[in-house]
């Protein structure tokens, strides 16, 4: 039995991030109490959300607030840590972004907790919680187990079905209210853009990725049409984000966003180990490609060797029509 | 904070740079699930070049000095001495036997005592870090390490400058960017976005061997084995395998209707 906490990530609206749901899911399967944290951050959780985060089970949620801008990580991270030591849990769940990366180290270095980070699963065994997760580009599975008092975890979107718990209720909402170090002030925030809602799923959490490369050769709309019937997230490779063919939030790689979905689809994408990095752990990857020794087809479950041009095009009309009998 | 011309103050940068297998080489993990890092085809973490490229061009801008530090088995010096050959002024490499299998926090216990020690000579006002190890990827030690050296972090700069003692980056984030600012001393992690690498040249390269390397263990640090490596790691690998090879694979060359052929295969299975 480990109590939970999970950082519920949200956009600047106060909309939930879609992963959430899974860190919820993954925290009720460790058996003890589930609560949320919420990071009064200058959006509010709705009743609607709330409602939807006690059916999955939750049972309570902080509602953390700072005297400084918890949008810096090292405020973040000590309010969090004011929280494990109020509460006594065991385990903070959060997803995979760069921002809960630095407050999972942060965390380690202020409670002594063991991190994994871009785990795709999380249960507990002979009273140890082990983690699960693929390295070296999604070609190794491990485990790794915690051997601290104290885990923190982040895990990565598309490890596991949402289900929502038995016997669930709203949460209550209880404030906790921290006073930021002076240490943790001394980075100013001079200035922070979100980036505009592109109308389509988040690239890291869609369950469908469409992604092109040089091939496309600037064009994107035969990608994005692609995307759109599909209900995916529009992504490339970095030689089409550095050609500024596409926003650099759309790179899949190892330097850019590391994304699992059920379907991932190349396009004019080679393979090249720094984007097989960022897709290789991906359910189904299928490859469009005119050339025959592209290194993607190494790791395609369905190839086509062709033009993207005519193959693009017959493959979106056809789904349409598929859709529609 | 030294001052050079017209009362500029010259910056002395500490840029940690790491040693890891080749990305293009069959990467594996030991039956005790540490990486395996004796293929003797290790090197310099690609991303560490632009670290190595934000130091160099910020110590230039004041005539200021940097020193590359590496923490890691016998090979790991190779990262250093390619930091001195594109530039850096001396090299630290910090290795110990005890120090294998240390997790992030284990491996920034040993960079803070290292970069401490190289500060007791003059001070250290920025460490440059690459934003992650291309082995593990996990992006953890820039921030574990500028919390143990109790200097502000600014992780994942795009860009990076400096104005006399503010540091100032550009982030982008998952979902947003960010301008961040702090006093020196302070800690930047680099993008492979903030620069564009330079190559060592000739002239580089034989300067490079007259380059001071110094080698230091962790009694010269002052930290004991069980403080890092397996011993002092919070987390344990219990089981490690090779991804089982993907099954029933399909390659077809377009004759005109693969479109159709790929329609069909995502709604049988049910991805469309
Ligand atoms: C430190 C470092 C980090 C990096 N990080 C990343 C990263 O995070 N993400 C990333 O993606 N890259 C990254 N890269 C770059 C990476 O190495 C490759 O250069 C890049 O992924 C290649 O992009 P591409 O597949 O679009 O282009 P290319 O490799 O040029 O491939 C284009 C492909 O399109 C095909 N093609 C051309 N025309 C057509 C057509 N009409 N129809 C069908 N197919 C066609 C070609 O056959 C070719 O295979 C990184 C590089 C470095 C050094
Ligand atoms: N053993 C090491 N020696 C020197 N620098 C390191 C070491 N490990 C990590 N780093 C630095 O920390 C950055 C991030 O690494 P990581 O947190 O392991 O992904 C790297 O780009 C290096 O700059």
């Amino acid at each position: 039995m480990t109590d939970s906490l999970v950082l519920l990530d949200h956009t600047a609206d106060g909309t939930l991030r879609a992963p959430v749901r899974e860190l919820v899911t993954i925290a009720r399967g460790l058996g003890g109490a589930v609560h949320g944290v919420w990071a009064a951050d200058g959006a509010e959780l709705d009743p609607g959300a709330l409602a939807e985060l006690g059916a999955l089970g939750v049972s309570r949620v902080h509602r953390v607030s700072a005297d400084a801008d918890l949008h810096l990580s090292a405020v973040l991270a000590e309010a969090v840590a004011s929280l494990l030591d109020a509460t006594g849990a065991g385990v903070l769940l959060a997803t995979s972004t760069f921002e809960n990366k630095e407050v999972a180290a942060r965390l380690a270095i202020l409670t002594g907790a063991g991190v994994v980070t871009d785990a795709d699963g999380l249960v507990v065994e002979d009273g140890r919680l082990v983690a699960s997760k693929t390295v070296f580009a999604g070609t190794w599975n491990t485990r790794c187990a915690v051997t601290a008092p104290l885990a923190v975890v982040t895990l990565k979107a598309n490890s596991v079905a949402v289900s929502p718990a038995e016997g669930a209720g709203v949460p209550d909402v209880v404030e906790h209210a921290v006073t930021a170090s002076a240490a943790a002030r001394r980075v100013v925030l001079v200035e922070r853009s979100e980036r505009p809602d592109s109308g389509r799923p988040d690239l890291g959490s869609a369950h469908v990725v469409v992604a092109g490369g040089r091939g496309t050769e600037g064009d994107f709309t035969l990608v994005e049409e692609l995307a759109d019937v599909l209900g995916g997230a529009v992504g490339a490779t970095r030689v089409a984000t550095d050609e500024g063919w596409i926003g650099h939030d759309a790179q899949i790689g190892q330097t850019g966003v590391t994304v699992s979905p059920r379907l991932y689809i190349g396009v004019g994408v080679s393979g090249a180990v720094h984007h097989r990095g960022g897709m290789q752990a991906s359910g189904t990857i299928v490859a469009i490609n005119s050339d025959p020794d592209a290194p993607i087809f190494e790791i395609a479950d369905f190839g086509v060797v062709g033009d993207l041009n005519a193959v693009l095009p017959q493959l979106t009309q056809e789904l349409r029509r598929l859709k529609q009998v | 904070m030294r001052h050079g011309r017209g009362n500029v103050p010259r910056v002395r940068i500490v840029v940690c740079v790491k040693h890891v297998p080749d990305i293009q080489s069959d990467r594996t993990l030991g039956a005790d699930g540490r990486v395996v890092r004796d293929g003797g085809d290790g090197t310099l973490n690609e991303l560490d070049e632009n670290a190595l490229e934000a130091a160099l061009t910020l110590a230039e801008a004041s005539g200021g000095e940097v020193v590359a530090l590496t923490v890691g088995p016998d090979d790991a010096v190779d990262a250093v001495r390619k930091g001195l050959q594109m530039g850096a002024d001396e090299a630290v490499h910090v290795l110990d036997d005890a120090i294998a299998g240390s997790d992030a926090v284990g491996t920034a216990r040993v960079l803070a005592a290292a970069i401490t020690r190289i500060g007791a000579d003059a001070p250290v006002d920025l460490v440059v870090t690459g934003m992650a190890g291309l082995d593990g990827l996990t992006s953890l030690l820039p921030t574990a390490l500028a919390a143990l050296l109790d200097v502000p972090a600014l992780p994942l700069a795009a860009e990076v400058s400096l104005d006399g003692t503010t540091v100032r980056v550009r982030r982008n984030l998952d979902h947003a960017s960010e301008v961040l600012e702090a006093a020196l001393p302070a800690l930047v992690s680099v993008t492979d976005q903030a620069n564009e690498p330079r190559y060592p040249n000739f002239k580089g390269i034989m300067a490079a061997r007259k380059k001071p390397v110094t080698t230091l263990t962790l009694s010269d640090l002052g930290l004991a084995a069980s403080d890092v490596g397996l011993a002092g790691a919070r987390t344990q690998v219990v089981e490690a395998a090779a991804r089982p090879a993907r099954e029933d694979r399909v390659l077809i060359n377009d004759q005109g209707d693969a479109g159709t052929q790929l329609a069909a295969y995502l709604v049988e299975n049910q991805l469309a």
